[in-house]
C-alpha cells in the first residue's frame, strides 16, 4: 500500500492538519510519500517525515488554482502508484480532492477519524458537524479521504525522507479558476477565532438591543460576541458571529453561553472549548449536558451582575 | 439570466440526536424538515440575481415525496419552478446524487437553454461530502469555486469570494459556471402569506431516477460517546455573579 498525502504549509512549514492527515495515512501503511505545491513548498518539505516529499513547482502555481492542483494529485498519484490519497480537510484540500475524485472517478470520503486498511477499507467519518459518526467501507482500489481536522494527533515529526521537486503538466484550462485577488479580515477588535473570552446570546436574549449586556461584559474581559443560529436568522447579529456548524467553530478558554438552548447544530461550533458556562433560565436545557459550569437565571439579571462585580473587584 | 439552486430536504436535529433501531438513520418522527442552511442561502440568491438581471431562477432537490415541502418553501421565497427527483427516501452517495442531478440538468437545459449559473451548497447538513457541486460542475465542463460567502455577477462573469482562515480568497470565473455557497452569504427572507399562495401553484416536474450501487457503503451511524457532564451550578440569578468572577479569575481570564 503506498499512500500521497497532500500537505499544506504557510511561511515555509506544514500546516498542523496537514501532519494530523500524515498521522491518519500512517494507520493505511508503512509507505507513505507526501506532497506539496507552490512557493514555500521546498521549504516546508524539509521537515515532513514520509519515504518521499514531492514538490510541486512550476511559474502558474504562485495563487492558489484548485483544478492545477486537482491535477498534480492525479498526476502524482499515478506515477508513484498511490493506493491511496489523503488530505486535510480544510477548505482549499478539501475543494481540490473533490476534483481530483471526479478526474479520477472515484469516491471520496470526506472528513474521516479513522481508517483501517483492508478490502473494502473500513473507515469512520462524521457527519452534521461531528455531532455523529458513519462507519463505512470503502470499495475501490484507490481511496481517496480526507481527515476531519482535529480529530488525530499530528505525526511525530520522525526523520524525514529525500526532497524530489518535480514540474508538474498544467494545462491552461487548469488555470481558469484561481485566486485573483485576497481580501484580509476586518482589522480591529478581538477575533472570535482568537478570543480566549466567547460571550454568546441566544434567543433568550429576544432582542438586537438585548444585546447590551452581552458587549459589555466581553467588553471588560477583552473577549469577543458570539451568537446562535437562531439570532443570526432573526437579523438581531452578522453572521460572522454566528456560532455553531454552519458558522464559526472555535476553541477558547471559556464560552459563556447566555440564552442558547443547544442544539446541536450550535454544539458543533463550540465544543472545542476548554471550558463551557451556560447561562439559562431553563436547568433541562439541552445546553447543560455540554456545560461545565451553570448558572441558573435570566442572562439580562446576570450579565450585568457580572459586569458589576467585575468592575467592583477592579476599582 | 437563468438559475438553478440544488438544495437537500435534512431533519432539524434539536437538542440530540436519535438513531433508528437499526442504526442507519436518524429517527425523525418526531422531528421537523428544512432546507440545508448553505443552500437556503442560495435560494435566496438565485432570486435576488433574477430580481436584479430578470430571467428565471429554478430550484432542484433529490429526496423522497415529501421533499416538495422544501421545494415549496424555495417557490414561497421566489424560486419559478421546480425539478424533484423523487427518491424512495434510502440515502444516495455523492457520486450517485451527482450523476442524477447531472442528468436532469441536461435535461432541462435541453428544453430550455443553458443555465448561466448553478448554486450548491458547499457541503450538506447531514452527510457533509463538500463534492457534490465540484463533480456536477467537472461533468458539465464548467468552472466551479467553493465555500463562498460572496458572489457577485457583472457581465459574463461572476467575483467569488472564499472564506479561508479569515480572509476572503476571490475568483473570477467566467459564465456559465457553478458556485457551492455558505450560510453567511445574505440574509434569507422569511416567505410572505402572498408568496406562500403563490408557491402552491408553481410548476414542478418530477422524476424518478434509479439509485446506482454505492463504493461509499455506511455500515452503521454512531452517536458520539456523550461527554454528557453535570455541570456545577454556579448558583442562581444575579447572586452567582461573586462565583462567576471567581471563576473567572481563577483561570486567567480576568484580573
Amino acid at each position: 500500500m503506498t499512500a500521497l498525502v497532500l500537505i499544506e504549509h504557510v511561511d515555509g512549514a506544514p500546516t498542523d492538519v496537514s501532519l494530523q492527515a500524515l498521522t491518519l495515512a500512517r494507520s493505511l501503511g508503512d509507505d507513505v510519500h507526501a506532497l506539496l505545491i507552490g512557493p514555500g513548498g521546498s521549504e516546508a518539505a524539509e521537515s515532513i517525515p514520509a519515504t518521499v516529499t514531492h514538490v510541486a513547482e512550476h511559474d502558474a502555481l504562485d495563487a492558489f488554482a484548485p483544478d492545477a492542483w486537482a491535477s498534480i494529485v492525479c498526476e502524482l498519484a499515478a506515477r508513484i502508484a498511490a493506493t491511496a490519497v489523503v488530505a486535510p480537510g480544510s477548505e482549499h484540500a478539501t475543494d481540490v480532492m473533490a476534483r481530483a475524485a471526479v478526474r479520477l472517478g472515484e469516491p471520496l470520503a470526506a472528513n474521516c477519524t479513522a481508517v483501517t486498511p483492508g478490502n473494502p477499507i473500513t473507515l469512520t467519518r462524521i457527519r452534521w458537524g461531528g455531532s455523529l459518526l458513519e462507519e463505512a467501507r470503502l470499495h475501490t482500489g484507490r481511496a481517496l479521504l480526507t481527515v476531519a481536522p482535529h480529530a488525530v494527533a499530528p505525526a511525530d515529526p520522525g526523520s524525514p525522507g529525500a526532497v524530489e521537486p518535480f514540474v508538474p503538466e498544467l494545462a491552461d484550462a487548469d488555470l481558469v479558476v484561481r485566486v485573483r485577488d485576497r481580501v484580509a479580515p476586518p482589522a480591529g477588535g478581538v477575533s472570535l477565532a482568537d478570543a480566549k473570552v466567547v460571550i454568546t446570546g441566544g434567543r433568550g436574549v429576544g432582542s438586537a438591543e438585548g444585546f447590551a449586556p452581552v458587549e459589555e461584559l466581553a467588553g471588560l474581559l477583552g473577549g469577543a460576541v458570539g451568537c446562535s443560529r437562531a439570532v443570526t436568522m432573526a437579523g438581531w447579529r452578522p453572521h460572522t458571529e454566528q456560532v455553531g456548524q454552519t458558522g464559526n467553530k472555535i476553541a477558547p478558554e471559556i464560552y459563556v453561553a447566555c440564552g442558547v438552548s443547544g442544539a446541536t447544530q450550535h454544539i458543533a461550533g463550540c465544543k472545542g472549548a476548554k471550558r463551557i458556562l451556560a447561562i439559562n433560565t431553563d436547568p433541562e436545557a439541552p445546553i447543560m449536558s455540554v456545560a461545565d459550569y451553570a448558572v441558573i437565571g435570566d442572562l439580562h439579571e446576570v450579565l450585568p451582575a457580572i459586569s458589576a462585580e467585575l468592575r467592583r473587584r477592579g476599582a | 439570466m437563468k438559475v438553478l439552486v440544488c438544495v437537500k430536504r435534512v431533519p432539524m436535529t434539536g437538542g440530540r440526536i436519535v438513531l433508528t433501531e437499526d442504526e442507519q438513520a436518524i429517527e425523525t418522527k418526531h422531528l421537523g424538515f428544512a432546507v440545508s442552511p448553505h443552500e437556503e442561502c442560495g435560494v435566496e440568491e438565485a432570486v435576488r440575481l433574477v430580481e436584479q438581471h430578470g430571467g428565471e431562477s429554478v430550484v432542484l432537490t433529490l429526496g423522497p415525496a415529501e421533499a416538495e415541502e422544501q421545494l415549496r418553501d424555495a417557490m414561497a421565497i421566489g424560486s419559478d419552478r421546480g425539478l424533484h427527483l423523487v427518491t424512495d427516501g434510502e440515502e444516495w452517495d455523492p457520486e450517485a446524487t451527482a450523476g442524477a442531478i447531472l442528468a436532469a440538468i441536461r435535461t432541462d437545459e435541453a428544453a430550455s437553454g443553458p443555465f448561466d449559473l448553478i448554486f450548491f451548497g458547499n457541503e450538506s447538513a447531514d452527510s457533509g461530502g463538500y463534492q457534490v457541486g465540484l463533480r456536477v460542475a467537472h461533468a458539465l465542463g464548467r468552472p466551479c469555486a467553493t465555500g463562498l460567502k460572496g458572489v457577485v455577477v457583472a457581465g459574463t462573469t461572476v467575483r467569488c469570494e472564499q472564506e479561508v482562515g479569515g480572509g476572503r480568497d476571490v475568483y473570477e470565473l467566467p459564465l456559465p459556471a457553478v458556485v457551492t455557497v455558505l450560510e453567511g452569504l445574505n440574509l434569507p427572507r422569511y416567505p410572505s402569506v402572498p408568496g406562500r399562495m403563490r408557491a402552491g401553484k408553481k410548476p414542478l416536474d418530477l422524476s424518478s431516477p434509479e439509485r446506482p450501487a454505492s463504493r461509499l457503503e455506511r455500515s452503521r451511524l454512531v452517536v458520539p460517546a456523550g461527554e454528557s457532564k453535570q455541570a456545577e451550578v454556579l448558583g442562581r440569578g444575579p447572586e452567582a455573579a461573586p462565583a462567576v468572577v471567581d471563576l473567572l479569575q481563577q483561570i486567567g481570564v480576568a484580573s
